[in-house]
């Protein structure tokens, strides 16, 4: 085929270049690490030694630092642009942090060593722990979970040892009350723990309507409500107090996803609102990195009525002197190998001493105005269906009512928004709104970044309604729409070398 | 603030297009007597300087790894990363992106996790791999909870040797779950019998390799009889170096293998993050807990890679999802496979073959008070008094000697029983240090 004068010999363009997998790329006689020879001596693995190749390709540094460069070229981050994922909290992550985590005496340090040697680490642990029981008005603090959906299995299994210590009373308290638009783990952590899952529809105002709530509360065989809140409507449960106490009332614990924790963090205290156990993800309200899936970190703020039941190890003592609590006869048990997620700890407290007091109400302020900004410069062209039930919190849902007869789906919004250089939104999701599309700009963008998204935004709006072929956006990502029936109907998992 | 961009100027002009008077009146869905008025009681902002030194001041209150002989490990493994590694995984578009969601901007991830499955399946000889779990621990109890779903059984025979914080994390789950686990005591020279133990009732059986106390040992027929009794062998892997120098679990009838990855590419940390590995066979993947990537083509046939057979995941199944997990250690998998890409087939056999010689050569020293027959890095040795105050003591003169067994199996009268772990981090020097002190 003769090109025009556009296309390349290659089939590269520009900084656009195609990457062949590291198995493709196998040298047999190439080295990237140089580790000498062992010496010779009697091998003792019990005639288990392995046979035959394992099948690992070889490669020189200057091969396998290009490889990961040039995937990293096909990645869209936050340090790249607005990356405005609904209940996510993609917020600037700052290089403070990684500098802070990679000490020596942070990072080259062993969960297991004499506790004697690691009195900073542990001050480090206790102090975190500090702030997030100032910020929080929650008085326990398990640090151990290790992302948000293990912090909500250690609080409802924290609800669950609360319950059973209530003995027989309590024995058939099963019934979990989840509203529809909580996020998947939430039914899915209950469901882990033996709980029954209850959902409760969103009202009109895209909230829990608190008649309804008191009623279901009332029907017995409460154990816990799991209430986000703000919720993932982008609204605040302006009830939740109401909430609170019926659930209270019933015998059953407040559970409070704290996902979305950025919104009031500084302004509001949910141990003043009645929250029993809250997680909180360190990789979204503060800021350590989401890596491209984690690792994340979810530590768990307790009430007085269920820090008992936190899980080991804990730590206890005196400054100079501290140690970790391994058996605990309230303890629930234990969720994971050592003490937490230590480096995500480090960046996370780097990020609030840099913040402190002051500045995190100003993270929360900004992250509310930011959102509110969106929602109000895009209302007229986005259906949104809660834009009057209230300002918005720290993000603003749309739906796609305003799409409707253009042949063009919230899915191809956000397709199209990959073209102009934008991460797209969190989209069908909360799954209560049609055609969700869910905004989080975070306090981190520039005023400029801001009115850039309305502008393209209202343009793709504009184009929709204009037949543009946005369904089959993007043109300009280094990959067109991906076949997802196909990866799913016929698995192909790994490399497989040929023949 | 540094990281705070909205300027007063941008503030009033933004309110105004809102039509709010102030920032606080966003906030009116509050209760009134739960919004704070002032700050709360915490310091007040710090700049980057003032930051680094009161941290740095707590790092330096630790006792780094690489100041003396060190030879911890029961779990979390002092290997050395190359500078690559850790550059690497700094880059932006890597360290600052979101889980896989939109693929056609992030095949970078999805192409690594790609690969990243590729060797844990080649490494554990297995199937097929998830795109990474918590840490070893928490994989290990999503393999019994994967074993139950599959045999539809509930209850898990447990060795004695597996690492007990694994043990207690499966333990916790199952006290939840309404599972069984049958855990042995503690056999430090190996050999426990657990074939016997296996009956028509059980999910599976779980075993590590190398164990607590650093056996090495075939498990091919004790997968038969697992098979044999419809239950599936779990095998656990804690320090997943020994891989370039051992059998892999696959070749010895493994259904699952779950691991803890840290070992490459990713520091000690003081025990987190680590990398949970999980790898199966191909006929239970539906049941698989996690992440995974799969390859596919775009809409111009080119190949490329998504996020595959998501409805075992709570996004989509909500109540009735494999796990809960969602996300889980997409950074720390990076860094194994830049670290294993780097090593490649030679430099992994000969990384493993320089632990192994270092452990012998420790061992040889030692003699017969090494209670473990065959290891690979790591070996239970006999003191003649109590390890944990050997390790104090020892501290004191600037060698972390080890992990006292009393510190994960208290009370179980093994306190005289010292863990140590010889990676290619410790020269003949600390080798020598090490036999000398223990003499």
């Amino acid at each position: 085929m003769t090109g025009n004068s556009h296309d390349t010999v290659s089939g590269d363009l520009g900084l656009s270049i195609e990457e062949p997998l590291i198995f493709e790329q196998d040298s047999p006689g190439a080295l990237g690490v140089d580790w000498p020879e062992a010496e010779a001596h009697a091998d003792r693995l019990g005639g288990l030694a392995r046979s035959g190749p394992i099948g690992l390709p070889s490669l020189a540094e200057p091969t396998v630092v290009r490889h990961y460069t040039r995937l990293s070229q096909k990645n869209y981050g936050i340090d790249t642009g607005l990356f405005p994922l609904g209940s996510c909290t993609m917020k600037h992550n700052p290089r403070l942090n990684e500098r802070m985590a990679r000490l020596p005496g942070f990072a080259d340090i062993h969960p297991l060593q004499p506790e004697s040697t690691v009195q900073g680490a542990l001050a480090l642990c206790r102090e975190v722990q500090r702030w997030l029981t100032v910020l929080t008005g929650m008085p326990g603090v398990a640090l151990t979970p290790g992302a948000g959906a293990h912090g909500e299995l250690c609080g409802m299994m924290a609800i669950r040892a609360a319950l059973d210590a209530g003995g027989a009373a309590n024995a058939d308290r099963r019934r979990v009350l989840v509203p529809d638009s909580a996020h998947g783990t939430n039914p899915a952590t209950a469901a882990a723990l033996g709980f029954e899952v209850v959902s409760i529809p969103e009202d009109a105002r895209g909230r829990v309507d608190p008649e309804r709530f008191e009623a279901l509360a009332g029907e017995g065989g409460v154990a816990a409500v799991m209430l986000t809140n703000p919720n993932t409507c982008g609204v605040f449960e302006n009830d939740i107090r109401r909430i609170a106490d019926a659930v209270h009332a019933a015998g059953g614990y407040f559970y409070c996803d704290g996902a979305n924790f950025n919104a009031i963090v500084g302004r509001v205290r949910p141990g003043d609102l009645g929250v029993d156990a809250m997680h909180i993800n360190l990789h979204k309200t503060f800021s350590t990195p989401h890596g491209g899936g984690g690792p994340g970190s979810g530590p768990v703020v307790f009430s007085e009525a269920l820090a008992p039941y936190a899980p080991v190890p804990r730590i206890v003592g005196e400054d100079g002197a501290l140690r970790l609590e391994e058996a605990n006869e309230r303890a629930f048990g234990r969720m994971k190998a050592f003490h937490g997620q230590m480096g995500m700890f480090v960046r996370a407290l780097a990020y609030m001493m840099s913040h402190g007091a002051d500045g995190l109400r100003q993270v929360s302020g900004d992250a509310v105005l930011n959102a509110n900004y969106l929602l109000r410069r895009l209302e007229d062209v986005y259906s949104a269906p809660f834009a009057h039930s209230g300002p918005a919190m720290h993000e603003a849902l749309f739906d796609d009512r305003a799409l409707r007869d253009t042949g063009v789906s919230t899915l191809d919004i956000a397709k199209a928004m990959i073209d102009e250089g934008l991460h797209p939104m969190t989209v069908y999701f909360p799954l209560v709104v049609h055609g969700a599309m869910l905004v989080e700009p975070t306090e981190t963008e520039t005023r400029a970044s801001l009115d850039r998204f309305i502008a393209i935004m209202r343009g793709l709006a504009e184009r929709a309604k204009d037949g543009a072929p946005l369904t089959e956006a993007p043109f300009h990502a280094p990959r067109r729409r991906l076949d997802e029936t196909q990866a799913a109907r016929k698995p192909v998992l790994r490399w497989q070398a040929e023949g | 603030m540094r990281y705070l961009p909205i300027t007063g100027a941008d503030r009033s002009e933004m309110l105004r297009a809102i039509g709010a008077p102030s920032v606080d009146a966003l906030f009116s869905d509050v209760p009134e007597d739960a919004l704070l008025a002032e700050p709360v009681d915490l310091p007040r902002h710090a700049g980057e300087f003032e930051v680094e030194r009161r941290l740095s001041r707590l790092a330096a209150r630790n006792r780094a790894a690489g100041a003396g002989p060190f030879f911890c490990g029961a779990g979390s493994y002092r290997h050395h990363i190359p500078a690559a590694v850790d550059y690497l995984i700094q880059r932006g578009e890597f360290l600052t992106s979101y889980t896989p969601y939109q693929p056609e901007i992030a095949q970078g991830t999805l192409q690594y996790l790609f690969e990243f499955q590729t060797q844990v399946c080649l490494l554990t000889g297995m199937e097929v791999a998830n795109a990474s779990m918590y840490d070893g621990a928490t994989a290990a109890a999503e393999a019994v909870m994967m074993a139950n779903r599959v045999t539809r059984r509930s209850k898990a025979v447990v060795s004695g040797n597996l690492h007990p914080h694994y043990r207690d994390t499966a333990a916790t789950l199952a006290r939840f779950q309404g599972f069984t686990l049958e855990a042995g005591p503690p056999v430090p020279a190996g050999g426990e019998d657990l074939a016997s133990r296996i009956d028509g009732e059980t999910s599976c059986v779980v075993v590590q390799y190398p164990d607590l106390f650093g056996n090495v040992r075939d498990f091919s027929e004790l997968a038969e009889a697992a098979h044999a009794k419809g239950a599936l062998l779990v095998v656990v892997v804690t320090e997943i170096v020994a891989l370039g120098a051992l059998r892999p679990p696959g070749d010895m009838g493994a259904d699952i293998v779950a691991a803890e990855g840290q070992s490459l590419g990713n520091a000690m940390g003081f025990g987190g993050p680590h990398l949970g590995l999980f790898a199966a066979r191909t006929r239970h993947m539906r049941q698989m807990p996690g992440r995974l990537c799969g390859e596919t083509v775009d809409a111009d046939g080119r190949r490329g890679y998504v996020l595959t057979l998501a409805t075992r995941e709570q996004h989509i199944r909500r109540e009735r999802a494999t796990s809960n997990i969602c996300t889980n250690s997409g950074l720390c998998s990076l860094a194994f496979t830049i670290h294993l890409s780097l090593l490649g087939e030679t430099g992994l056999k000969r990384l493993a073959a320089l632990n192994h010689a270092g452990a012998v050569s420790l061992a040889d020293r030692l003699g017969r008070r090494v209670v473990t027959p065959a290891f690979f890095n790591e070996f239970a040795v006999r003191l003649e008094g109590d390890a944990a105050e050997a390790v104090e003591r020892l501290a004191g003169d600037g060698i972390l000697a080890g992990v006292p067994v009393s510190r994960l199996h208290p009370g179980a009268g093994l306190d005289d029983l010292l863990l140590v772990a010889v990676t290619e981090t410790a020269d003949a020097d600390d080798i020598e240090a090490l036999a000398e002190a223990l003499q």
